[in-house]
């Protein structure tokens, strides 16, 4: 269990997650203007994104199926009535002056993530789902003088996911993050991209002495963009609380932003603490009631979702659990991975990926989905090795050469003469030449040194530049010596 | 002849068809007495070059034997509220003052298909909030209607008061009007004319600059029931932007003037006589129920016992939407700007500069009954009692097929008698139009006599949801039988 020991005691933590999900969808969530990253400035803003008067939002269904969706990835209760709620604040970048959100009745319920983490594996509680539009940008570092505004986030769909107060340590919490980034990855509700903002989590923070049922003031820490810094800033905060506490000093319930390069969590403006919301139910738009039978069609052709597929690769492919979450940790990756293990042994597939492939893909920055070795060709890679046809000395070779040309192993084989020689008659020549150049150290071998075998199975290997199967050369190799004399 | 501007727009229809007079007539026609009328400030933005082109096309299809259009032609006023696309379009405050829409409103923009020349933009209450037009940005409008001295001293009614005066004055033969909580019945009734309030549902909202979204409702008004109904018939119905809008399938609410409502039953609520009801008012209403009686309805008592819960109701819950649906003029887009140091600061300046006294005060209404604390007690319990209303008269259309009752509970009254008004007595002006806006259902405001000093006084026929057809039967009938002189009420000189 992770404790923080204190001066006076020990103590544990409770963590809650809200996350923002970014929902994939082609047009807003209450407009028809696009909702594509990176677009110059204030080009995908439609009059309702700028609150012009008498504009009134159109919810777009492919939200709330992208929701739905989600929220089934969620394990979670799909609430067949919701409705929208105004949030009220005024902020530059918030063109109406409210954000459209879900308070009093969200469109999906409760639910939980399976979450596996060194201490074993858990459920962590999802409260709820809801549906609410993206506010704007504000810019304040472009001039001393000003701020500008972007509006082209401004509307984009978003899915507010709230985990109950369940995690009690970074670990966990890092692996609720990770875990959900695959669900909805696995689904195509959102992209998971934290750098680029199209999952943000905000985390809320209270510790208590260990075996303490009590939930303290607990202390929000907004905007931290990578798992890592979650990880991070909760640790930090869980600190810091540690030792106000251990002072004898009270804090009050307040919003932090976490400062990743200087390793702190820091107070935002009382200001922006002191709102008043002011909820209402927005009466531009109708309550959102969906049949049963829209749910079940939404359930029938969701796709296989992580926590399943992870646990058909153990079951069903021999995978360790460990591998079996590296593997299904996104869409693309398990994708790869299915293709690859046509006809192949998972197992050995499963090594190549994790092992060469990885090391190359992170190296180079290169996302799976973009690999110069496809997943096929890997795949013709192990059966080469499987067949016999090469070593796995010369596979990692090919392997290499592979990565430069995109070429199929089978050719780069044949083009290189990398084949093993498995012509007996070659090998026993070979070694008949060996031990007659050696025959001191064959004596050797006859009076009982057994471990100078290896040394002429690595002379046969170099004698023929690595091509001899080297299970072969040593079955050779015994019989010769059997029969020396 | 009668005077251009004395026609009704279903018979200017058939002088257009049989070319007897063409649109530009018409038009130069209202632009003359919009001229001569200018004082009393109906219009905030007149567009007579663009009316007069736009008769002149109007003129031209119809000489090419082109299939008119069901408004061929006819020339109609805007309420200000509805967002014109390249016209100024400011909902009567300073804050909007400046803001040319790059788009039209649905309800403007089918009136447009329909035929119809627009001749400008007319007056309001600030946002529609008011009942006098005394809270524009560009000053009162005067009800073409004067008082016993013969002075244009009166108020025409609001929000839509702009609309009212211009249609009773002929200086446009229709307009649109908004009601969120009897914004076209109170004016009409004040100005001699009839404007119906539909459904809720029954038109769209979008492009018109909101006040209270569960309550705003467009509307036609116009010098009878038939130009209602043909004004209706061409702004109703479905719309993809706007989520509230009814698809049901739009009537031709001509054909439901029949002229017959024999057996018909119309209900008199008797919670819409409280003691000391006006007894001018109480004698029109009184003479209303005779008409039905002789046309061969039934009357039939009913009670609405909820009624008295409206107007506070109506207050919370539209002040409420105000104040959120008014947050957008925040001076960082299309509004005016006052700077300030900070962006709160700017905010502040801008919108105390920007909006009217009235507007301020429904804002700080509507942002108090939604704060933490008091959310529950006025909010959600407005909403409870707004439930009950709507019951009452669900319960009550099973009995009756529509219901009769006072429009206004005064005649028009003059500018020194509404300044000197507390704002709650202002409020009181709306006691017989909040119910059926808060239920949603229809209800239609028509003249139907005079004061003892020669002012009109209105009644209104409400019916059940989307059954605006027996509305007009049965408004189309008392016309007839109130015999009101509705032809235009020029102005002297």
């Amino acid at each position: 269990m992770y404790t923080i020991k204190g001066k006076t005691t020990e103590w544990e933590l409770v963590i809650g997650l809200e996350v923002h999900c970014q929902i994939i969808s082609k047009s807003k969530v209450f407009s028809g203007a696009s909702t594509a990253f990176g677009a110059e400035q204030n080009t995908h803003v439609s009059f309702i994104d700028a609150a012009f008067p008498g504009m009134l939002p159109v919810v777009n269904e492919k939200c709330i199926e992208q929701c739905v969706k989600t929220g089934m990835g969620l394990n979670a209760v799909i609430n067949k009535y919701s409705r929208f709620d105004r949030k009220n604040y005024f902020y530059a970048d918030l063109p109406q002056g409210y954000q459209i959100s879900q308070l009093y009745h969200p469109i999906v319920g409760e639910g939980f993530i399976e979450v596996t983490t060194s201490e074993g594996t858990r459920k962590i509680g999802v409260e709820r789902l809801h549906l609410e539009q993206d506010a704007g940008k504000s810019i304040h570092d472009m001039s001393p003088t000003k701020s500008f505004i972007d509006l082209n986030r401004c509307g984009v769909g978003l899915m507010e996911i709230v985990s109950k107060p369940d995690m009690h340590s970074p670990e966990e919490a890092g692996e609720y993050l990770r875990q959900l980034r695959a669900i909805v990855r696995a689904l195509g509700t959102c992209d998971g991209n934290m750098d680029e903002g199209s999952m943000r989590c905000d985390a809320n923070i209270s510790v208590r002495p260990v075996g303490s049922t009590e939930l303290r003031q607990r202390v929000e820490v907004k905007n931290v963009n990578s798992v890592r810094f979650v990880m991070e800033a909760i640790e930090i905060e869980a600190n810091r609380q540690v030792e106000l506490y251990e002072a004898g000093q009270t804090f009050s319930q307040e919003t932090r932003l976490f400062d990743s390069v200087n390793k702190e969590t820091r107070p935002m403006r009382s200001k922006e603490n002191a709102n008043d919301y002011r909820y209402f139910p927005d009466p531009d738009l109708l309550p959102v009631i969906l049949t049963d039978e829209y749910i079940e069609n939404i359930r029938r052709n969701l796709p296989e979702l992580p926590e399943a597929k992870k646990k058909r690769y153990v079951s069903e492919l021999g995978l360790t659990p460990y591998d079996a979450g590296v593997l299904t940790a996104d869409t693309e990756t398990s994708a790869y991975f299915e293709t690859a293990i046509k006809g192949q042994d998972p197992k050995k597939v499963a090594n190549w990926i994790m092992g060469d492939l990885f090391a190359f893909l992170n190296k180079t920055n290169i996302h799976i989905s973009e690999s110069p070795i496809k997943a096929n060709q890997l795949g013709a890679l192990v059966e080469l090795i499987t067949n016999g046809t090469i070593s796995g000395k010369i596979a990692k070779e090919v392997f290499e050469i592979m990565t430069q040309t995109g070429k199929d192993p089978a050719v780069i084989v044949d083009e290189k003469g990398l084949k093993q020689v498995s012509d007996t008659g070659a090998i026993d020549a070979l070694i008949r030449d060996i031990l007659a150049a050696n025959a001191d150290k064959v004596a050797e071998i006859k009076a009982g040194k057994d471990k100078l075998k290896g040394w002429f199975v690595g002379q046969i290997m170099k004698a023929s530049q690595g091509k001899v199967n080297p299970a072969l050369a040593n079955q050779l190799l015994e019989k010769q010596l059997d029969s020396w004399s | 002849m009668t005077e251009l501007t004395d026609l009704y727009i279903s018979e200017a229809l058939e002088l257009l068809e049989k070319k007897e007079i063409s649109s530009e007539e018409l038009t130069k026609a209202h632009l003359k007495e919009m001229e001569k009328a200018r004082f009393l400030n109906a219009y905030i933005t007149e567009t007579p070059e663009l009316a007069l082109e736009q008769a002149r096309l109007s003129d031209q299809r119809r000489s090419a034997g082109i299939q008119p259009k069901p408004l061929e032609g006819i020339p109609i006023a805007n309420k200000d509220l509805y967002c014109t696309k390249g016209i100024r379009t400011t909902a009567a405050s300073k804050i909007l003052s400046n803001f040319i829409p790059p788009y039209e409103s649905t309800v403007t923009q089918k009136l447009k298909d329909a035929g119809t020349i627009m001749l400008g933009k007319v007056n309001t209450d600030q946002f529609a909030m008011g009942g006098s037009t005394m809270t524009s940005y560009f000053g009162v409008t005067k009800n073409p209607w004067t008082d016993e001295n013969g002075e244009y001293n009166l108020v025409p009614g609001g929000s839509s008061g702009g609309s009212a005066a211009a249609v009773s004055a002929g200086l446009c033969m229709g307009a649109t009007g908004s009601d969120t909580g009897g914004s076209i019945r109170q004016p009409a009734s004040f100005c001699g004319i009839t404007g119906i309030k539909p459904t809720y549902g029954r038109c769209s909202r979008y492009g018109i600059v909101a006040f209270a979204s569960s309550l705003d409702q467009a509307g036609p008004m116009a010098r009878s029931v038939k130009d209602c109904a043909l004004l209706l018939r061409e702004i109703a119905g479905f719309d993809l932007h706007d989520s509230t809008v009814s698809d049901l399938p739009v009537p031709d609410y001509t054909k439901a003037l029949t002229g017959d409502i024999r057996g018909k039953k119309i209900g008199i609520p008797k919670e819409y006589r409280p003691e000391g009801l006006n007894s001018e008012v109480a004698r029109i209403w009184d003479q209303g129920i005779q008409f039905l009686k002789d046309a061969g309805a039934e009357v039939i008592d009913v009670s609405l016992p909820h009624t008295k819960y409206a107007l506070p109701v109506y207050y919370i819950i539209a002040c409420a939407e105000a104040s959120s649906n008014l947050s957008r003029y925040d001076g960082v887009r299309y509004t005016t700007r006052v700077d300030g140091k900070t962006l709160d600061e700017m905010y502040e300046n801008t919108r105390t500069d920007g909006f009217g006294a009235e507007v301020v005060r429904r804002i700080l209404l509507g942002t108090f009954v939604l704060s933490a604390g008091f959310y529950d007690a006025y909010y959600i319990r407005a909403q409870r009692v707004r439930r009950l209303i709507y019951e009452d008269f669900q319960k009550v259309f099973k009995t009756v097929d529509a219901l009769l009752v006072p429009a206004a509970p005064t005649p028009a009254l003059s500018y020194e008698a509404m300044k000197n008004m507390s704002p709650v007595d202002t409020y009181l002006g709306d006691v017989f139009t909040t119910p059926s806006s808060l239920a949603g259902v229809p209800a239609l405001s028509l003249p139907i006599g005079l004061s003892n000093n020669g002012l009109p006084i209105g009644l209104q026929v409400i019916g059940n949801h989307f059954d605006e057809n027996t509305v007009f039967q049965i408004a189309d009938v008392l016309e007839k039988q109130a015999g009101f002189e509705k032809r235009t009420h020029r102005v002297k000189g």
